[in-house]
C-alpha cells in the first residue's frame, strides 16, 4: 500500500473523529450550563482549553462567551479543528482515496461536509443548535459505520482505525485533564457543589455514561470515573481501549515492533496509574506525559509508514495546504 | 413511432448510418429498423437508464471548483451507437498498425542517426524548429525500440466517404475509458441487442495495456510492478487515470510517491518501505516529468527520472520525446515517413495539408484562408484555430500576421464536411457530427481497440467534439455486413 495513500485514509479518520467529538463537547457543556446555578458556571472558555487552542483563540476572538466559543469551535475556518474545517480536511483527504474508500463512503462525506457547511447558521443559532451537532455525530458515526461494513479490512483499514482510535483517546485526555480541574474538593473533605453534575458531564462528553452506570453500578465519583475512562478495556472511548485498538492494527502490519513496544509502554502507564491517590497537580502531570505519549506515538507512526524523503507531511495545516494544490 | 428515418435529414452529409432516402447502411439495417419501433417512452426510458447508469458508474470528467461542492460533471452519452462494418474496420486496422509502426521507426531514426534526414526525406529545417524534440532522448534506447507505446489517432470520414488520419496523439492521449465504460451504459441499456448481433467486444482493452507495459519491463524475468502516474485528483482526466489503474491491477501513484535511488532504480514509497517500479505508465507531460531534466520547479514530477530511464532501469511509456511526432508539421510527411520506413504506401490516407513554411503552398494558404482551416502545428484540443469559412475578415487578417511571422508554426488543410450519425435530440434523430479516435499499443506486439471513442459534437452544426466545449460520446460498434 502506497504511503500517501495510507496517510490520507489515517487523517480523514481522524479529522472524522474530532468533527464528532467537538460537536458532542458543545452539546454537553450545554446541557451542563443549564443544570448549575450561575455562580458555579464554569462557563465556555474551558472548552478552549480542551481544544488546546487558547492562544489563538484570544488572537482571534476577545472574550470566551458562549457566541465567539461557539462560532469558534463550530464554524470558523481560521480554526483548523473547527467542525467545519475537520470535515474539509477529512474530505480533501477522502477525495485524493476515492478509489480506495467505498464510493459510498466518499458520497457521505461530501454530502457531510455540503450539509454542515450550508446549514451552518443552524448550528450558531441557540435554538437550533442541537440538532445541528446531533446531525454530525450522525453524520460521522453513519461514515464510520459504513467503512467497517463496506471496506475491506485490509492495511488500508487498519490506518484508518489507528487514527480513529489516536484521536479518540487524545479527545478523553484532554477532558479528563480540563473538567478535573475545576473538579477538585475547595478544603479536605468538603465536595465541591454539584460535583456530581460536573462528573456525569465529563461522562456524558464522551457518551460514556450509560456504560459506566451499567459497568460500574457505584455512584459518579472521580475515582471510579477516571478509572472508567483511562482503564477499561471494554468501553470504546477509554484511553486503554483505544490503545489496545491501535495495537491489533498495528500487529497486522509490516514494520511494527518498535511501535508495539510503544503502544505497550503507554498501556502499562495507563492500567498502573494509582488514579485514587492522583490529586489535582498530579492527575494534570499524568494527563500531560500520556498526551505526550500519544503524540509521539502519532509521530512514530508518521515516521515509520508515512514520511520520506525527509520531511514530515502530517501536521494537519500542512496536510490541509498539501492536498488543495 | 417517433424515429422516422424517411425524414432524417442528411443532404449533402455522409452519415455512418443512414443513406439518403432513409435506408439504412450495411451492417446498421437491423439498429435502425429496432430504433424505428421504439415509442417515445421507450425512448424515453432507455435514455433516463443511460443517465442512471452513467451516474451509478460513476463516469465523469472533472471540473475543479473550490466551492462547487462537485468536481465531476457526467459524461455526455448518446445512446445510438455509431456503427463500422468489419470489412472495412480491418482496413482501418492495418492502416493504423502500419502508421504507428513507421512513427516508431521515425521517433527511433531521429534520436540516433537521423538516416531520414540526411536521405533528404525529412527536412532538418523543420526537425531544427520542432517544439517536441528533447535532446535529453539523443541516443538513448527504450526497450523494444518503441518509443509511443500508445497512440491515439484522430479518424474523420469526408463527404465522399473517404476516412482519414486527423492526427496522431503521440504524447499522453486520453479517452480510451469512455469507450470502455461507454460499452457497458450500452449492454444495461439495450441488452437485447447484444443478443442478436456480432457486435464484437472492447473490454480486452486494460489486458491488453497492461501486457504492453508489462513487455518493456527492464526486468522480464520477474512480476514487473506497472504503475499509473497521474499529475492527481484535479486533472481533468483523473478519472481515466483511476480508472485504468484499477482495470490493470496497478498502483496508480503520483510524482511525490516516487523517488529515484542512488542505484538510479525509481522505487515508490509504500507503508513496507520502497517498492522497486519497473514500468511507469506515465499521464504527465514531457516538461513535468522530472525537474531535473525538464522544468525545475515541476511539482508533478520526480527528480532523477529521465536518469533512471536511460540507465535502462525503468520503462516509460510513452518515452519522454515520443511528442516530437505528434507535431502538425511531422504529420503532414506521415505518408513519405511511412514509404521510407516500410517501402509501403499508407493505408489511411492524410488530410491534404499546406507547410507554411514552403514559399509556394505558403502562398495558395494565404490567398485562400477564407476555404481552409489553420492550425498551428504544436497545440492540441482544437486551440488556436483558424477556421476560415466561418471567420471573419478581421481573423483571417490576423491569421494571415501571424502565418508569415512564424510560418513554420502553421499549417492549413481543406475544410472537410465532418460525416455525421444519427443522435438523439428530442425524441428525434438528427445527425449531428462525429470523429473517431482508436488507440493503438505497440509493445511485443501492436494491439489495435475494436473501433475506439467515437465522439460527437452535440450542438447542431457543430464541428467540435471536444467534451469541454459541447461534445460527447457513443458507442462505437465493429459489426459484421448484413449481406
Amino acid at each position: 500500500m502506497l504511503s500517501r495513500v495510507a496517510e490520507n485514509i489515517y487523517w480523514m479518520a481522524r479529522y472524522i473523529e474530532r468533527a464528532e467529538n467537538t460537536a458532542r463537547l458543545i452539546n454537553v457543556n450545554t446541557h451542563l450550563l443549564l443544570d448549575l446555578p450561575k455562580d458555579v458556571r464554569p462557563g465556555w472558555e474551558p472548552l478552549i482549553h480542551i481544544t488546546g487552542s487558547e492562544e489563538f483563540y484570544r488572537s482571534l476572538y476577545e472574550q470566551a462567551e458562549e457566541r465567539s466559543v461557539v462560532r469558534f469551535l463550530i464554524g470558523d475556518l481560521r480554526n483548523s479543528s473547527s467542525i467545519l474545517s475537520s470535515i474539509g480536511h477529512a474530505r480533501e483527504n477522502a477525495r485524493t482515496i476515492r478509489d480506495i474508500i467505498p464510493r459510498e463512503a466518499w458520497e457521505q462525506v461530501n454530502e457531510l461536509y455540503l450539509n454542515i457547511k450550508g446549514q451552518l447558521q443552524a448550528g450558531l443559532s441557540e435554538r437550533r443548535r442541537y440538532d445541528y451537532l446531533k446531525s454530525v455525530i450522525q453524520g460521522a458515526q453513519q461514515i464510520t459505520g459504513l467503512l467497517a461494513g463496506t471496506m475491506l479490512h485490509d492495511f488500508g483499514y487498519d490506518f484508518l482505525r489507528m487514527g480513529r482510535n489516536l484521536e479518540r483517546a487524545d479527545m478523553t485526555t484532554r477532558i479528563i485533564d480540563v473538567r478535573s480541574a475545576n473538579l477538585l474538593p475547595t478544603h479536605a473533605g468538603e465536595l465541591p457543589p454539584f460535583e456530581h453534575a460536573q462528573w456525569m458531564s465529563v461522562l456524558k462528553s464522551l457518551t460514556a455514561y450509560q456504560m459506566y452506570r451499567r459497568h460500574t453500578q457505584v455512584a459518579v465519583r472521580r475515582t471510579a470515573v477516571l478509572q472508567f475512562l483511562l482503564q477499561n478495556r471494554q468501553f470504546p472511548r477509554a484511553c486503554y481501549h483505544c490503545l489496545g485498538e491501535v495495537e491489533a492494527c498495528l500487529h497486522d502490519l509490516p514494520r511494527s515492533d518498535l511501535l508495539l513496544r510503544t503502544v505497550a509502554r503507554l498501556q502499562r502507564m495507563i492500567s498502573e496509574a494509582p488514579v485514587e491517590t492522583l490529586d489535582h497537580d498530579r492527575l494534570h502531570a499524568f494527563t500531560d506525559e500520556l498526551q505526550l505519549g500519544l503524540a509521539d506515538l502519532h509521530s512514530q507512526i508518521t515516521a515509520t509508514y508515512f514520511a520520506h524523503d525527509g520531511h514530515s507531511a502530517g501536521v494537519p495545516e500542512e496536510r490541509a495546504a498539501h492536498a488543495g494544490t | 413511432m417517433t424515429i422516422k428515418w424517411r425524414d432524417y435529414p442528411i443532404k449533402g452529409l455522409y452519415d455512418e448510418l443512414m443513406r439518403p432516402g432513409g435506408r439504412a447502411r450495411d451492417g446498421a439495417r437491423a439498429l435502425c429498423k429496432y430504433l424505428s419501433s421504439l415509442k417515445d417512452t421507450e425512448i424515453e426510458e432507455r435514455k433516463a437508464a443511460a443517465d442512471l447508469a452513467i451516474q451509478a458508474m460513476g463516469i465523469t470528467f472533472t471540473v475543479y471548483s473550490q466551492e462547487g461542492g462537485s468536481i465531476d460533471r457526467a459524461w455526455p452519452f448518446d445512446i445510438i451507437p455509431r456503427i463500422i462494418p468489419r470489412a472495412e474496420w480491418d482496413r482501418i486496422e492495418a492502416g493504423l498498425k502500419q502508421r504507428v509502426q513507421a512513427l516508431n521507426l521515425f521517433i527511433d531514426d531521429l534520436y540516433h542517426e537521423q538516416k531520414v534526414v540526411q536521405d533528404g526525406v525529412f527536412p532538418a529545417e523543420i526537425l531544427a524548429d520542432s517544439a517536441n524534440f528533447r535532446e535529453q532522448c539523443i541516443g538513448v534506447d527504450p526497450p523494444l525500440g518503441v518509443w509511443a507505446h500508445i497512440c491515439g489517432s484522430d479518424l474523420v470520414r469526408d463527404q465522399d466517404g473517404t476516412v482519414y488520419v486527423l492526427e496522431d496523439n503521440l504524447r499522453v492521449p486520453s479517452g480510451v475509458s469512455y469507450m470502455l465504460e461507454n460499452r457497458q451504459v450500452m449492454k444495461r441499456v439495450f441488452p437485447e441487442l447484444f443478443d442478436v448481433r456480432g457486435i464484437r467486444p472492447v473490454d480486452e482493452y486494460p489486458s491488453q495495456l497492461y501486457d504492453c507495459l508489462a513487455s518493456t519491463s527492464p526486468r522480464p524475468a520477474e512480476h514487473p510492478e506497472v504503475v499509473v502516474l497521474t499529475p492527481g485528483i484535479y486533472n481533468s482526466a483523473y478519472f481515466e487515470h483511476a480508472y485504468l489503474a484499477q482495470q490493470m491491477g496497478a498502483e496508480l501513484v503520483e510524482g511525490s510517491d516516487l523517488v529515484v535511488g542512488e542505484d538510479d532504480c525509481v522505487y515508490m514509497h509504500t507503508i513496507e518501505g520502497p517498492a522497486r517500479v519497473d514500468v511507469i505508465y506515465r499521464r504527465v507531460d514531457d516538461l513535468f516529468l522530472d525537474p531535473e531534466a525538464f522544468h525545475p520547479d515541476s511539482m508533478l514530477g520526480v527528480r532523477g527520472l529521465l536518469r533512471a530511464w536511460k540507465a535502462g532501469n525503468v520503462a516509460l511509456a510513452n518515452a519522454p520525446g515520443a511528442g516530437v511526432a505528434d507535431d502538425k508539421v511531422v504529420y503532414s510527411y506521415v505518408p513519405e515517413i511511412i514509404k521510407y520506413y516500410l517501402d509501403q504506401d499508407a493505408i489511411i490516407p492524410n488530410v491534404p495539408t499546406y507547410l507554411c513554411v514552403d514559399k509556394d503552398q505558403r502562398d495558395h494558404v494565404l490567398a485562400n484562408l477564407d476555404k481552409l482551416v489553420v492550425k498551428p502545428a504544436n497545440e492540441s484540443g482544437g486551440y488556436g484555430m483558424l477556421v476560415g469559412p466561418h471567420a471573419t475578415r478581421k481573423e483571417r487578417e490576423r491569421f494571415a500576421r501571424l502565418i508569415r511571422k512564424n510560418p513554420r508554426n502553421y499549417i492549413a488543410q481543406p475544410m472537410l464536411t465532418l460525416s455525421t450519425t444519427p443522435t438523439l435530440v428530442d425524441h428525434h434523430a438528427e445527425p449531428r457530427h462525429v470523429d473517431l479516435r482508436p488507440f493503438i499499443l505497440s509493445g511485443q506486439e501492436t494491439y489495435v481497440t475494436t473501433g475506439g471513442l467515437t465522439r460527437v459534437a452535440l450542438r447542431k452544426g457543430s464541428t467540435v467534439v471536444n467534451s469541454s466545449q459541447g461534445g460527447g460520446s457513443k458507442d462505437t460498434w465493429i459489426v459484421e455486413g448484413e449481406g
